[in-house]
């Protein structure tokens, strides 16, 4: 500690504790309320970069897709009143999925909070279902410290979003800069450090009795670093392992033990395998609805196993054998020398037997004039070689690039998975390229979805990020129309929705656009938008009533799915096999 | 099952809003929440008695409150040896004539009359739950025009536990849960 402090301004002491963090970049929106500290950045624009979003949302989606892509804290800033409130979904987003995200928002001057002055909102209060915490800075002494502790609260333990609202006046005041060197610790907030030994020769003796074994990895696979732990897990016991929509990308879709995505519209030997299974271990998720099914039938015969960071997630939805409440990575690092080396062909010839009819179940099998998603999707995956970073959005083709993108590597796919938020990916896309520089890097979005937040193009390209933007355009809110469809007798009421010229209204952003309607111009399209260093969108005209196969329906068991109906298989446009309906 | 838990808490403002709040946001069933400072400076304890008879559902309000970063330890005691106390007053419309009847009625359930107008009276009474329902069912009889509860505050007998930081583990065979086995306080 330095014994002649400087005396900074509460706006410059934000910046301070900013670079102090290691926070290269925050995505924001000045205005009335926070305009002392945009005076200030002048001062630090060398060591920081702040991105000019087009909407306040728009920055809190940026700041999560920077904090999923890197793992370090995301940071988005905004004005009072309708700035913050702007800011809520983009925290449900991050809150639904463990984001780690700090928001900062100005305030009211703190003599006239509480009057309804002009642009006054409460964002402290009403900021509380959707955050891990929340903080009101009413004195300039509180600063620093209350910095120090959103960070700390938003990355440790299960991570979260994070607000701190400052008023104008203490943007506005003066103190002493002191930047404590000592580690924080808070009288109520204590992240689980290690784990008991009695818990890991309880772990260990759970899988080595087990003969049907499955692994559920989910998005705390990617949170805790333990990519490389669950695999040493799952080969030395042959385990196979089914990842959850979040936990894409936490272990290498092309290994053999690794069975694809659970769930709603997850792969069916992976639903057949945990229904099946005789355990269940549980690996930093939280048994959703959309994974479990009808819980009253999930897994009826498996004991289980779960490690979870967060104590209110354990036997919440699902009860379980041995709950272990700590660090995933530490739990297995620890866990994984008592692991017995065994080869279960048993167990894995059974589930790659679940997998008999699936070839003529495969939309990519499809002989049709028109494109489908899907296979628009399967190219992008193949004219990226399966190593780009894609950001998707939500709807049918979020489902499909589940499907039919592999990823192989951590951190490669990025979606709102919990809170289902239209709109997330492009956003999420600009703040994702401030960490991945060098990465390839798709939106994969519906129509629906890029309307949502599509005025973030002016981001892209003010900021000339390099992103390719690929619009599945099948003219209606897909993911609805198919519940319609499926649910509704076909009453297909308010799910039309009309676009816009994509390629037209890209020009007039000055992004390079293109159009596809054919499966075989998808890739040449592709490679003229990879050449473009700035960012590039090319919209996929495909087939309007396209279908997410399987499918469990709400309430049903997770083995009971809907599947596609049969098709022919063509090999290289021949046909290898004839529909036969059953 | 009512369940009783007792809560340290810092002393800042909006604690009191957070805590409600995940009560209302998790819909759990909030009967009585009584809060004020403790013996340490900055820190306030809480008794909040929530009515949630499923025992997973007890387990997740436990958990997310201890969650709350302003939340320093939870204890549930609800099945735990405690003193457990409600204090409540009582307005009656009586008549001179009723105060002798008014009067063995507070004095059979050990309360007191703290205030007396030309029509009405005011009774105080500290006790265990159970008797303060018998105290107003007692007073029926009388025209209660006005009744204040604080809903009930506990403390478990015996020493002072030292609140110590968390760390939990449920147990294999803690198939149902049992709260007072994972417990925030460290004997």
């Amino acid at each position: 500690m330095s014994k002649n402090p400087k005396k900074l301004t509460g706006s410059e002491i934000v910046w301070e504790c900013l670079i102090k963090e290691g926070v290269q970049v925050v995505f924001g929106y000045p205005g009335g309320a926070i305009l002392h500290t945009y005076d200030a950045l002048n001062k630090y624009s060398e060591k920081i970069h702040h991105v000019l979003v087009r909407h306040e949302q728009g920055a809190t989606h940026m700041a999560d897709g920077y904090a999923r892509a890197s793992g370090k804290v995301g940071v988005a800033m905004a004005t009072s009143g309708p700035g913050a409130t702007n800011m809520i979904t983009g925290m449900a987003t991050a809150m639904m999925d463990s984001s780690p995200i700090v928001c900062i928002t100005g305030q009211v001057p703190s003599p006239v909070i509480g009057s309804d002055a002009f642009q006054e909102i409460d964002i402290t209060g009403a900021s509380i279902p959707v955050s891990k915490h929340s903080y009101l800075v009413m004195d300039i002494s509180d600063l620093v410290s209350t910095i120090r502790e959103a960070f700390y609260v938003a990355r440790s333990g299960r991570p979260g979003p994070v607000l701190i609202d400052i008023p104008k006046d203490i943007q506005n005041a003066t103190t002493d800069f002191i930047y404590p060197e000592e580690e924080l610790s808070l009288p109520g907030y204590h992240p689980p450090k290690d784990v008991s030994e009695e818990y890991i020769s309880k772990f260990a003796s759970l899988v080595n009795d087990a003969e049907k074994p499955v692994i559920l990895a989910g998005h705390g696979v990617l949170l805790s670093n333990a990519c490389r732990e669950v695999m040493e897990l799952a080969e030395k016991s042959s385990i196979p392992i089914a990842t959850t929509l979040l936990g894409i990308g936490g272990v290498p879709d092309s290994h053999q033990l690794v069975l694809g995505m659970m769930g709603m519209h997850g792969e069916s030997w992976a639903n057949n395998a945990i229904q099946d299974a005789d355990l269940l271990i549980a690996c930093g998720m939280r048994f959703d609805d959309r994974v479990t099914g009808n819980l009253k039938t999930y897994s009826p015969n498996s004991k289980k196993i779960h490690i979870e960071i967060d104590p209110s997630e354990i036997n919440k939805n699902v009860k379980v054998d041995l709950a272990i409440h700590a660090d995933l990575r530490t739990v297995l690092r620890h866990v994984n020398p008592h692991i017995k080396k065994m080869v279960r062909n048993d167990w894995l010839d059974i589930i790659s037997g679940w997998h008999h009819d699936s070839k003529r179940r495969d939309i990519l099998n499809l002989k049709s004039d028109k494109l489908h998603g899907a296979q628009a999707i399967r190219k992008i995956w193949e004219g990226t070689k399966g190593d780009a970073l894609i950001v998707s959005d939500v709807g049918q083709h979020q489902m499909l690039e589940a499907q039919y993108y592999k990823h192989n590597e951590p951190r490669t796919l990025l979606t709102s998975g919990g809170l289902g938020t239209m709109g997330f990916s492009l956003p999420a896309a600009i703040g994702a390229s401030f960490h991945e520089k060098d990465r390839e890097i798709w939106v994969i979005v519906g129509d629906g979805s890029i309307q949502m937040t599509i005025m973030e193009l002016g981001t892209a390209i003010q900021e000339n990020v390099n992103i390719n933007i690929a619009i599945i355009n099948n003219g209606y809110l897909g993911m609805v129309r198919q519940w319609q469809q499926m649910f509704y007798n076909a009453r297909y009421v308010e799910t039309p929705i009309s676009s816009p010229d994509y390629v037209k209204l890209a020009e007039a952003y000055g992004i390079q656009a293109y159009r596809v309607d054919s499966l075989e111009n998808v890739i040449p399209t592709m490679e003229k938008a990879q050449k473009n260093a700035g960012p590039s969108l090319i919209e996929f005209k495909v087939e309007e009533h396209e279908v997410v196969y399987p499918m469990v329906p709400v309430g049903a068991d997770l083995n009971d799915m809907i599947q596609r109906p049969f098709s022919d298989v063509y090999e290289n446009g021949q046909m290898v096999e004839k529909e036969t309906a059953k | 099952m009512k369940q009783t838990l007792i809560t340290l808490v810092e002393n800042k403002p909006g604690v009191l809003n957070r805590i409600s709040s995940l009560f209302r946001r998790r819909n759990f069933n909030i009967e009585s929440l009584v809060v004020g400072h403790s013996e340490t400076d900055g820190v306030s304890r809480m008794t909040i008695v929530a009515n949630e008879p499923n025992a997973t559902k007890r387990g997740y309000i436990y958990f997310s409150l201890l969650k709350l970063v302003n939340v320093i330890a939870v204890k549930d005691v609800s099945s735990l040896p405690c003193v457990a106390r409600e204090f409540i007053l009582i307005k009656l419309n009586t008549s001179p004539e009723q105060l002798n009847e008014v009067n063995s009625v507070v004095k059979k359930y050990g309360a007191r009359i703290v205030d007396m107008g030309n029509e009405t009276v005011i009774i105080e009474a500290t006790d265990e739950e159970h008797i303060i329902n018998e105290l107003i069912d007692g007073l029926m009889p009388f025209k209660i025009t006005e009744i204040m509860r604080t809903g009930k505050i506990a403390m478990r007998r015996g020493r002072t536990h030292k609140v110590s930081s968390d760390k939990i583990n449920a147990a294999p065979d803690d198939i149902e849960w049992k709260p007072e086995q994972i417990s925030a306080y460290q004997n």
